[in-house]
């Protein structure tokens, strides 16, 4: 492992070793309540790690066979209301932080999508992806999960449509060969 | 509702499987990469997790984010999703264990909601591709969608 690689496991795993020696702290000033926290957040692991393995591969999955080109591909030119359910489709699909998403967005718009299907995507991007929504309903139930899901949908839907028409937005223009 | 996934998540792959055996093996390859990225921040979030459990009384908790707090709890909770930047899918449990410690539906509502859908950490990648314009207009009509949501949250699941 070379040396830059090293910094960054370090600085990565830094937030992770702080609380772990104020948990240590914690339990060798106090056991009785080190022992509940202990408890506690292994309770927690166990629950995620139970699901984790088939939320990953599911993602794995997702991205392999519904690669980001395909969506940069189809986005770019439907229109209407097939342009808004792809839209919405695509945007469940992908894995990733959605800071991964802008200059797919970006390149999305230069290429003439709609903004309304664009701010669209982004928000289901964010918000709707199926293994997220599927941890959500595990730790916070299904009413809870699918309840929100329907009503950010539905807000989303709103933004796009509100940012065509009032946002007078205007998306900074790059060269094509810069992708 | 992790047999469901399982399930969900076993038959894609079989089918994958037996549609494209190279593919499938990538598959396997890119989940295991998003689980190791995913590590730092899960065992932060269990961390965290254990110390709100063990040391937060149900009481502070109630008393800051709980169904007592009405709208200002909700905007505290849209606020801290807004500056916080962990994967929606590693704060489902600190969600959880939250709300088993009396958070309000609503508060955790918007605090997810503004978790996935603004960015204030992201703000900056999000200017240079989509312009300041793009990202004032998304990021203001997220956090106030997430207040709605978490508002209509509140009153609809008890």
């Amino acid at each position: 492992m070379n040396k830059r690689k090293a910094q960054s496991l370090f600085r990565r795993f830094l937030p992770v070793g702080v609380v772990l020696i104020i948990v240590l702290a914690l339990s060798h000033h106090d056991p009785h309540r080190g022992r509940a926290v202990a408890g506690a957040a292994g309770g927690y692991l166990v629950e995620m790690m139970k699901i984790l393995p088939a939320v990953v591969l599911l993602m794995g999955l997702i991205d392999v066979w519904v690669p980001k080109a395909l969506i940069q591909r189809y986005l770019g030119q439907e229109a209407g209301w097939r342009g808004v359910l792809l839209a919405l489709a695509f945007g469940t699909a992908p894995t990733g932080p959605l800071y991964i998403a802008f200059p797919i967005a970006s390149g999305l718009l230069q290429k003439g999508a709609r903004l309304s299907n664009v701010v669209i995507f982004l928000g289901t991007w964010a918000a709707a992806k199926i293994p997220q929504v599927m941890v959500e309903a595990k730790f916070l139930g299904l009413s809870f999960a699918l309840l929100r899901l329907v009503l950010t949908l539905g807000a989303i839907l709103a933004m796009g449509y509100l940012m065509e028409a009032f946002g007078k937005v205007k998306v900074p223009t790059k060269g094509v060969e810069e992708e | 509702m992790t047999i469901f996934i399982y399930l969900l998540t076993g038959g894609a792959f079989f089918y994958s499987l037996y549609r494209d055996r190279e593919k499938s093996k990538r598959a396997l390859r890119v989940g295991a990469r998003v689980f190791l990225g995913m590590l730092p921040s899960i065992l932060l979030v269990v961390g965290l997790v254990g110390l709100v459990m063990g040391l937060l009384p149900p009481e502070v908790i109630s008393y800051y984010i709980g169904p007592g707090t009405g709208f200002a709890g909700t905007l505290v909770a849209a606020l801290a999703g807004a500056v916080t930047l962990i994967p929606s899918i590693v704060s489902f449990p600190l969600a959880a264990s939250l709300v088993s410690l009396g958070a309000s539906i609503g508060t955790i509502a918007a605090f997810i909601t503004t978790l996935t859908m603004v960015g204030i950490v992201t703000a900056p990648i999000e200017i240079k591709e989509l312009g300041l314009r793009f990202t004032l207009w998304r990021n203001g009509l997220s956090f106030l969608a997430a207040i709605l949501i978490a508002l209509t949250m509140g009153v609809v699941l008890i």
